[in-house]
């Protein structure tokens, strides 16, 4: 069972949420940006060969040029394998632990499972930022020692950093989760 | 609780049987290691099994049935499958089935003992069993430090994966009571080349302790202990890359095999650094002997030799002279600079007299880059500092000056004020002077302030020379570390077989269908590149600096001299 809803991230560009329900206690929250425009390829691509022209011209020097394509290539290509993220999920899998992914434009998708034991809680935290006070979707990891202490946050959709209303959304889905683990134990 | 069954991605296509493996009761996870196939007797499947409970020392039992059924499904079968549960009792008893070529199996549990009769949820989770016994999980680095009491859940997975190694030993054409379906069951896997080099390693690992044992004999003894040759055994940096590399040649060369992985690793990437070290060594040595180069480069070094010596003397003639129009004490700026100048004519006469002796010393010299780059690189290190060595004698001729200087001014200073510093309570206590003493002091105290420009110009530029030569021996000695530590063999094994290098797991939900548990696959998430260099890096012997940047600062401001650069033999101050 699917569904896709629009919202609109921290910085006013439309974003959608598409929840899945593979099972009772396995829920899957992607959340995807928006694609790479071909415009503003153009427009970089444009500007950059624009200057190396320009360069050309008052200096005479031909390496210019080709140090502005291989610039350029090797610039496209760092910013679809490692910069742009398409895509970040969320797979909550009831007693076996939550799995963060981040797919990149390049097709490189690269995951984090924590375990179930580890994690505390997930929680919308508050920050504030430059002059903007953003949300965002954390997990608190476990401390060993101390049942009472966190040891570590894990903030979650870091690129696409959606407003507090699809927060929301995401948080209710994993507290549904999350809490059929505090019942569980008890009818074991 | 949720019950998970790991089940191994080599048995889906297997015969109806039972299924083994471990049950982890506090996690409600089994985790399936095998299917044994019919007939069977159950006497021998339960002697099987206890034998291999006492060998790897893990928990194995029949967990429940697995039925493939290529056609509809036997009600006979699912009758008899469910009556070896009560030969082999276990709780929960598992029934996993197939029909024909469908991709959604049912799976069922059979509580006899349970308090509520409620079906619970089952997770199918597949994994590919040669992997995960291959594979090593890394803990991530904040729990590294705590005890393995609270091993997470995949560690036990994998644990028990790689630890039931003996279960997956015996093969579909082994004559014996019991018949498995396990990844290795079509054969097992071995390499005739992994085999040869088995046998191949133990005369070569004696041979080379044998020939390392003579070499550290020759080493220990006492002609090479005498004063001048230890000492400079001591500063050359080449024997100390050499010395390291011995080093490294032992921990291979032992016949104590490794106990861990971490000591697995450590020895193979020794032994394929040291491999690639020698390779790039002999590749420098072919180009530098091929037409000539060698010679060429000898001819070179004197003439370099004599342009730096030419360019000192200009550098001192301007000192000499009004350096940036700054007004100097004539008599002390002679004597220094012509004390400068006579050490440079020294210089150029030993050089002049050692030319028709370089191209031999430097051919011989080179042979030595076969032992490998970083050689060759320490090499190059130390014959930079030799060639420099007026410009080291330069440095602490002209920091002693200053350094005695400076303190002569700040002893003067105190009297000029009544002070005295107190050498046994280490204060500065007031003090009474006669008058002649007040008199010849701040004398002495005008004098040396007034001399005090000319000999900080002359110590500012050598120090700045100095600094120099330590900048361009610091990077060839960073380049040598970074060969030295670099775990080479964990990044190929990172390239080439992901999968062996493990951070963790990801999960892929597979199609689900109504009804049926729901169905994922367990993949390896292989350790970054970033990860790998930081758990397998190879220790050095040296190279951070001894000063922080502000006592640093401090000593050039005073006039100690400064030795940028620790060795891990020194003692601390």
């Amino acid at each position: 069972m699917a569904e896709e809803r629009l919202f609109r991230s921290a910085s006013g560009v439309p974003i959608t949420l598409r929840r899945r329900q593979h099972s009772a206690s396995c829920r899957e929250l992607a959340v995807r940006g928006p694609r790479l425009q071909l415009r503003s390829l153009s427009a970089a691509t444009s500007a950059v060969w624009l200057a190396a022209y320009g360069l050309f011209a008052l200096s005479e020097n031909s390496m210019v040029l080709s140090a502005a394509i291989f610039i350029t290539l090797i610039g496209l290509i760092i910013y679809l394998h490692f910069v742009k993220i398409d895509q970040e999920s969320l797979l909550v899998i009831g007693s076996l632990g939550i799995q963060v992914t981040s797919s990149y434009a390049s097709g490189k998708e690269s995951t984090v499972f924590i375990e179930m034991g580890r994690v505390k809680d997930v929680v919308i935290n508050e920050a504030i930022h430059m002059q903007k006070v953003i949300y965002y979707l954390c997990i608190l990891l476990q401390d060993p020692e101390d049942p009472q202490g966190v040891s570590e946050v894990v903030p979650l959709f870091q690129s696409s950093k959606p407003r507090l209303d699809c927060l929301i959304e995401v948080y209710k889905s994993c507290q549904e989760i999350l809490e059929q683990r505090k019942t569980a134990p008890q009818s074991n | 609780m949720v019950l998970k069954v790991f089940f191994p991605l080599c048995c889906s296509s297997a015969d109806s049987g039972i299924l083994i493996g471990r049950w982890i009761s506090e996690q409600s996870s089994a985790v399936v290691l095998a299917v044994v196939h019919f007939p069977f007797i159950p006497v021998q499947v339960k002697q099987y099994l206890g034998e291999v409970q006492r060998v790897t020392k893990v928990s194995v039992s029949v967990l429940g049935s697995w039925s493939n059924s290529k056609q509809e499904k036997e009600e006979s079968l699912s009758e008899f499958l469910e009556d070896l549960g009560t030969i082999f009792c276990h709780e929960p008893w598992i029934q996993i089935s197939k029909e024909g070529d469908s991709k959604f199996w049912s799976c069922s549990t059979l509580q006899k003992h349970s308090k509520n009769p409620q079906e619970e949820e089952i997770i199918l989770v597949y994994y590919d069993q040669r992997k995960v016994m291959l594979s090593h999980l890394h803990p991530p680095l904040d729990t590294a430090g705590q005890g393995a009491e609270d091993a997470s859940k995949l560690s036990a997975i994998f644990d028990t994966v790689a630890r039931s190694q003996v279960l997956f030993m015996t093969d579909r054409y082994d004559e014996g009571p019991v018949k498995l379906t396990h990844w290795q069951s079509d054969g097992v896997e071995a390499s005739i080349i992994v085999e040869l080099l088995k046998q191949a390693s133990v005369p070569a690992c004696m041979l080379l302790t044998f020939l390392l044992s003579l070499v550290s004999g020759i080493c220990r003894s006492r002609v090479l202990k005498f004063w001048p040759l230890s000492f400079l055994w001591s500063k050359l940096s080449t024997c100390e890359q050499l010395g390291h590399r011995l080093q490294h040649l032992q921990v291979i060369s032992s016949s104590k095999k490794a106990q861990n992985q971490n000591q697995l690793m450590r020895k193979a990437n020794i032994f394929v650094s040291l491999l690639i070290d020698v390779a790039l060594g002999i590749l420098l040595m072919s180009w530098l002997y091929r037409k000539n180069r060698i010679g060429h480069l000898a001819d070179t070094l004197i003439p370099v030799a004599d342009h730096v010596a030419e360019e000192l003397q200009d550098l001192l003639q301007w000192l000499m002279g009004a350096p940036a129009g700054l007004k100097m004490n004539r008599a002390l700026d002679q004597v220094l600079g012509r004390f400068f100048l006579y050490h440079i004519h020294l210089w150029i006469s030993y050089i002049h007299l050692l030319s028709p002796f370089i191209e031999m010393i430097l051919w011989y010299v080179g042979l030595s880059a076969c032992l490998g780059l970083t050689v060759a690189l320490c090499i190059l290190s130390d014959i930079i500092a030799l060639l420099t060595f007026h410009i080291y004698c330069f440095y602490v001729y002209g920091a002693r000056l200053y350094c005695l200087k400076i303190y002569g001014l700040s002893s003067l200073w105190r009297l000029f004020r009544g002070k005295k510093w107190n050498v046994l309570r280490q204060r500065v206590d007031s003090c009474s002077y006669d008058l002649d003493q007040l008199f010849i002091g701040t004398l002495l105290f005008t004098i040396l302030l007034f001399l005090l420009p000319t000999t900080a110009l002359y110590y500012l530029v050598f120090t700045l020379l100095r600094l120099l030569v330590v900048i361009v021996q610091g990077l060839i000695r960073l380049l040598v570390d970074l060969i030295d530590s670099l775990p080479l063999y964990s990044l190929i094994l990172r390239l080439c077989r992901s999968y062996r290098l493990a951070a963790g797991v990801k999960f892929r939900v597979l199609e689900q269908q109504d009804g049926k548990p729901l169905r994922l696959l367990m993949q390896i998430n292989p350790l970054s590149y970033g990860g790998v260099v930081q758990m397998y890096r190879l220790p050095t012997y040296s190279c951070y600096p001894r000063d922080s940047w502000a006592s640093l600062c401090k000593k050039l401001f005073l006039g100690e001299l400064i030795y940028p650069w620790k060795h891990k033999g020194d003692k601390q101050n």
